[in-house]
């Protein structure tokens, strides 16, 4: 059954140049239990895709077609005051990039978690101080930790404390966006470890946005690549990286060396990520695309259904 | 032989002061400090690209820094091509030298000046070390060094700023000014990991082949030990300061000896989803390199830790021929 489902998002940004197509035309699924891994380069809208779905849009963002539907409701049309209530932190809730480093400086860790409790669910302040100290435990801090100051905590720590007041509220989905790039490996792993526990105790859903495909492979099920603003390859993690069927998932899983297996040639993809102000004609990869034709400079590819096994890909060669 | 060795590190230690507050100066008898490069040896043969590998605060950025005398070391010696270089004049002699010997830092926004055009830029090595007589000499010399990074045709980039440029672009004008001078040693500091994936692979490629193209020893400082093995003949990995663990690369990564090199190795996320691997994780952070732990300073976090690690620091020991580690498991 399926918990979120984006169908035909786009997510513009207005600027004085024009609109910025961050998110365009972008369709997919994450049912109960999956884990889906959103992988690009920076600058292809994950980041503006996440925050679109928790509608958490800066002021010159905006949302100019498509649904989301969460449970069968659809957020794009609901207010902010209903959303606040209903959806965040309770049903959807987010980890930002670098949010070890959005920890408020003067209030303890635990002050912070329980804040977060008490501004969405009716309970008094011990029993949210109470619950903070349980949602430490669970990612594997101390329970009497909750009571330092996050330059008392380490970055991992501090990491995994933001873990945990996103789960304050019990939410089924969570949205990760770049968890771990500012840690170092071993902690990273630790990081991940905790995270990926925590999935299958909680039968939680989430969404793992990263430019780091290895990571993905590592915690995921579901894959999804986004290029320029469009999802051009989505489906069950295993075949999609095995067998990459689009130019851009091809080159992407070869950019990325292995510690383990034998040695493997490393590929660049030539030429630059394009400007989203103002996006190539036709098919967006074609002026980097190492197989691109005559129609992929004009027409812009479909987003195709290959299989049952809800296989996507956009691109000319398999239409 | 010291002609066969292109540059070599002696026992090298740096230690920085610890700033403290107006008070606190007054109230302590001892400056702390922060151990950042403690002991360090390694030698860097003719033509051989050698990684150091390690966490943040590893000192492995120092380390690279003292090689280049761009700060000054608290004990040791480095040695180029039979040259101590921490003893000579720094204004005279060393400005000869550091046109043999260059780097590239890992943030090509720092890096460049941004009032200063590509030319500018990439000229003023040859200008410092006048090595060009003309100025015809020059724009022929920067017109060359652009092409060979692909940044073609050169007379579009010349007269361009950096901020005009895109983060490969700009990575590749810092290699293309490090590479001016045909130096013999190259410093790499982590050159690619402010890059994306996907041009990540090029610009190391490009910069191989230079290195290749001028018989260049090669430095190569990074965390990512994965990109290291497909690069490196030879790693070295750091710790707090220290050398752990030092051998031919694939000796390294395929049969690691110290703890710590292989909870690094198996803490490295692996691009393949058919290959999930049982993982030794370690423990806790890396302490602090102000009061860094008695005897093996990796005890704290190690999985095989004995009464002996806590008290003893061990030697890094030649066990068997190329191949060093320093952990009381092994016995030279």
């Amino acid at each position: 059954m399926e918990l979120l489902k984006v169908k035909n998002l786009k997510m513009y940004y207005q600027t004085l140049r024009g609109y910025v197509k961050a998110v365009d035309d972008v369709s997919f699924e994450i049912s109960k239990e999956e884990a889906l891994g959103v992988a690009g380069e920076s600058g292809c809208g994950k980041t503006s895709m996440a925050l679109a779905i928790t509608k958490l849009l800066p002021y010159n963002g905006k949302i100019v077609h498509g649904n989301i539907t969460f449970e069968g409701e659809d957020i794009v049309k609901m207010s902010d005051k209903d959303i606040r209530k209903k959806i965040r932190w309770k049903k959807i809730s987010m980890i930002f990039q670098g949010a070890m480093n959005a920890l408020h400086p003067t209030y303890s860790v635990g002050h912070q978690i329980s804040e977060a409790i008490l501004t969405h669910e009716d309970v008094t302040k011990d029993e949210a101080l109470e619950r903070s100290e349980k949602l430490v435990e669970l990612v594997g801090i101390d329970a009497e930790k909750v009571t330092r100051y996050p330059h008392e905590l380490s970055g991992g720590m501090k990491q995994r404390a933001v873990t945990a007041m996103a789960l304050a509220c019990n939410p089924d989905l969570l949205i990760a966006d770049e968890p771990t790039t500012a840690l170092d490996v071993i902690v990273q792993a630790q990081v991940l470890k905790v995270m990926k526990e925590l999935r299958e105790r909680l039968k939680l859903s989430w969404m793992l946005i990263t430019h780091d495909l290895s990571i993905i492979t590592e915690t995921c099920n579901k894959l999804a690549v986004m290029y320029a603003g469009k999802i051009v390859e989505y489906g069950d993690l295993a075949p999609v990286y095995s067998e990459p069927l689009h130019p851009y998932t091809k080159k992407l899983t070869k950019a990325f060396p292995s510690v383990i297996g034998p040695k493997t040639e490393m590929s660049s993809i030539p030429g630059f990520p394009p400007d989203l102000l103002k996006p190539p004609p036709g098919c967006r990869f074609h002026p980097r695309c190492p197989n691109a034709m005559e129609i992929c400079r004009k027409k812009e590819p479909e987003f195709l259904k290959l299989d049952d096994k809800g296989r996507y890909v956009a691109c000319h060669l398999y239409t | 032989m010291v002609e066969n060795i292109t540059l070599e590190a002696r026992n090298l230690v740096k230690h920085f002061p610890l700033q403290l507050g107006f008070f606190k100066t007054l109230i302590s008898k001892e400056i702390p400090y922060v151990h950042a490069v403690d002991d360090v040896s390694f030698k860097i043969f003719p033509r051989e690209i050698f990684g150091l590998v390690g966490e943040s605060g590893c000192g492995k950025t120092t380390t690279g820094r003292l090689l280049l005398r761009l700060i000054e070391p608290t004990a040791g010696d480095v040695f180029f091509k039979g040259t101590n270089v921490t003893a000579i004049d720094l204004e005279r002699e060393m400005r000869k030298l550091r046109r043999r010997m260059q780097v590239i830092f890992q943030d090509p926004y720092e890096s460049l000046n941004p009032r200063m055009s590509i030319f500018d830029i990439i000229a003023e090595p040859l200008r410092i070390q006048k090595v060009v007589e003309t100025e015809e000499e020059v724009r022929d010399k920067v017109a060359e060094a652009l092409e060979e990074l692909d940044l073609t045709p050169p007379e579009e980039f010349m007269y361009r700023f950096p901020h005009e440029l895109s983060g490969g672009q700009r990575q590749r004008i810092a290699i293309a000014r490090a590479f001016v001078l045909q130096p013999e040693f190259l410093v790499a500091d982590e050159p690619v990991s402010m890059l994306d994936v996907s041009i990540r692979t090029g610009v190391l490629k490009l910069l191989l082949s230079l290195i290749h193209k001028f018989h260049s020893s090669f430095l190569y400082i990074t965390h990512d030990i994965a990109l290291a093995r497909h690069i490196c003949d030879r790693l070295a990995v750091m710790y707090l300061g220290k050398i752990v663990e030092k051998g031919l690369t694939e000796q390294v990564v395929h049969n690691p000896l110290h703890p710590y090199t292989e909870a690094l190795i198996s803490a490295v996320p692996v691009p393949d989803p058919t290959a999930r691997r049982i993982s030794v994780v370690i423990k806790g952070e890396v302490p602090s390199a102000v009061n860094p732990p008695p005897g093996c300073r990796f005890h704290t976090r190690c999985p095989y830790v004995e009464e002996i690690c806590r008290k003893v620091e061990p030697e890094l020991v030649e066990i068997e021929k190329g191949r060093s580690v320093a952990c009381h498991r092994y016995k030279a």
